[in-house]
């Protein structure tokens, strides 16, 4: 059983291929470089790597987001067209939860998030249950501040991930003090060899239907939908 | 016997996701396009993002039904041709990622294409080439003509330095209050209407084939804006004759001019702006008594496709052109 995982929802760029339980290549560069010109060859380069033809795949997963719109794209229709084109399963997992595999270990909540500009965060709250990496709190789009003073009220210790965690360090240490832990920075990045793991364990995707998990409406489509509302309120 | 040239083309640089399979350059196999306009007219033209979204959506389902269609297996598929660029660039990255994704998948060589070439092109699809000869490209991005001495080799001899001719066509548009695309609006108006405004022709140098159309524009929207504020009533029908009038006089002038300084043997109109009918008549009259055939695809291979895109990469094809996977979405391409 072959599966390739790849993400390139933030600046991180990573694919992995795993055999059975066990991850026999993987490619991580952390680079602020372009995705579309770098995602395929590092697919080719790894597969030629450790000596496997595309028929060989079993399974396709994919970081569906959120993160960067483009970047997710990039992913998402890469993956989407090769499993198309192979006849495989494709597995589309959120982008906070592979990260949240960082933490894997930590036995309280564990929040990963991204930065989503204007001090606004793509987020949630997970926490492993001994079987799998659960969803406590939904993922949403939301103020940094109205998060962290969400989560204050939960009284409970909570692990922090994020590239962009240099950004969020004071003001998660000014809401969540103590009850806040902050790891390295090696750990606030997502892992691809996670992600497979991770799409492994989930029901596969409909090719067709599989859509970038955005949290966020285009920014038209926000003020036209706003737009029809005050014209209805009129 | 030489067998056959399948080509799988792929094209997402604007509004339209679009595959199709093209045999030997010239034959359509099956050609699918999902066309997103509906969901742009609330917006008054292509929001990018909007755009970028629907492609995802619709990629692998237009692909699916371009081989439903075409009853090929990927066997017979001897490449894949994808859109580079110009373009949107979150819209091209869809297509050049899937294309790269089916060329690693399938072992099969990719192949970047220019959009305008795909243009020209698509002329062939109907009509075997005969150089020297002549493009004129008219559409919502680009306004060009374009000198061709053989297959896959572009001389630009003349472009828009300024807004393109579409673009005039869906400014005006707006000016008017009509719903978006304006194009076939201003077309359908300037039937009705009459040349009863004297707007300017931008001829530029006089040897220039070089366009330029914000001068007009802006003497619309001064024409409109002073009929307001003296309280006279301007038909709008003779704002959209006028304006049309004076894009297809300077547009059929200086393709006729060219045609004839080049000695060409053919002159083929592409792109979304052949589809006006005004425009179409006006150089059917110009060309009528000349002996330059003058060759105008059918509207369906006018507007946006990816058939165009095949065939443009068959020729590239036979040439030995080949993209590698670090191929790249490029807004901002040349036809070279
Ligand atoms: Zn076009």
């Amino acid at each position: 059983m072959y599966i390739l995982a790849m993400d390139t929802s933030t600046h991180t760029l990573g694919v992995a291929v795993m055999k059975n339980e066990r991850i026999i290549g993987e490619i991580v560069t952390d680079l602020k470089k372009n995705h579309s010109i770098r995602l395929m060859p590092a697919i080719a380069a790894l597969m030629k790597e450790t000596n496997i033809v595309p028929e060989q795949l079993d399974k396709i997963v994919v970081a569906k987001g959120p993160g960067s719109y483009t970047g997710v794209r990039i992913g998402l229709t890469t993956a989407k067209t090769m499993a198309w084109a192979l006849n495989i399963p494709i597995v589309g997992v959120s982008s906070l939860e592979a990260l949240a595999y960082q933490g894997r270990f930590y036995n309280s909540f564990i929040c990963p998030f991204f930065d989503a500009r204007r001090r606004m965060v793509f987020t949630g709250l997970y926490q492993w249950d001994g079987q799998q990496m659960k969803r406590i709190v939904h993922e949403q789009n939301v103020l940094m501040e109205d998060w962290l003073e969400f989560l204050g009220r939960k009284k409970k210790q909570i692990l922090f991930l994020s590239p962009h965690i240099d950004a969020y360090r004071t003001i998660i240490k000014d809401h969540l003090g103590d009850h806040s832990l902050i790891p390295e920075d090696v750990y606030q990045m997502a892992k691809p060899s996670h992600l497979a793991l991770a799409g492994k364990m989930k029901q596969a995707d409909h090719t067709y239907t599989l859509t970038p998990n955005y949290l966020r409406l285009a920014e038209a489509e926000a003020n036209w939908l706003k737009l029809q509302k005050e014209k209805q309120n009129d | 016997m030489k067998k056959n040239t399948h080509i799988l083309g792929i094209e997402t640089s604007c509004d339209e996701t679009a595959a199709a399979i093209v045999k030997d350059g010239r034959e359509i196999i099956s050609n699918v396009v999902a066309s997103q306009i509906k969901s742009h007219k609330r917006f008054g033209g292509v929001v990018p993002e909007i755009a970028s979204r629907h492609h995802v959506e619709q990629i692998t389902v237009v692909l699916e039904e371009t081989f439903e269609q075409a009853r090929l297996t990927w066997d017979e598929i001897d490449a894949i041709a994808v859109t580079e660029g110009p373009g949107l660039v979150g819209a091209l990255l869809i297509g050049v990622n899937a294309a790269k994704a089916l060329a690693f998948a399938k072992h099969k060589p990719l192949i970047g294409v220019h959009h305008i070439a795909g243009h020209i092109y698509a002329n062939r699809l109907e009509h075997e080439f005969q150089f020297p000869l002549l493009a004129l490209i008219v559409s919502g991005g680009h306004t060009e003509l374009i000198l061709m001495k053989k297959h896959g080799v572009y001389e630009v001899i003349g472009e828009t330095l300024d807004d393109a001719a579409g673009e005039a066509f869906d400014k005006v548009a707006r000016m008017l209050d009509l719903p978006y695309p304006g194009g076939p609006h201003i077309d359908r108006l300037a039937t009705k209407g009459k040349e009863v405004i004297d707007f300017p022709r931008a001829w530029l140098d006089k040897d220039s084939y070089d366009f330029s159309f914000s001068g007009l524009k802006s003497a619309v929207f001064n024409k409109i804006h002073n009929a307001k504020q003296r309280g006279e009533s301007l038909r709008k029908e003779d704002v959209a004759a006028s304006f049309q009038a004076s894009v297809i006089d300077v547009l059929t002038t200086k393709t006729f001019r060219a045609a004839k300084q080049y000695d060409v043997k053919q002159v083929i109109v592409a792109g979304g702006v052949a589809a006006n009918k005004g425009l179409r008549s006006a150089l059917k009259n110009a060309f009528a008594e000349s002996s330059t055939p003058l060759l105008i695809p059918p509207l369906h291979l006018c507007t946006d496709n990816a058939a165009m895109i095949a065939a443009a990469g068959t020729v590239a094809y036979e040439q030995g052109k080949r993209s590698g996977l670090d191929l790249n979405a490029n807004p901002s391409l040349l036809l070279k």
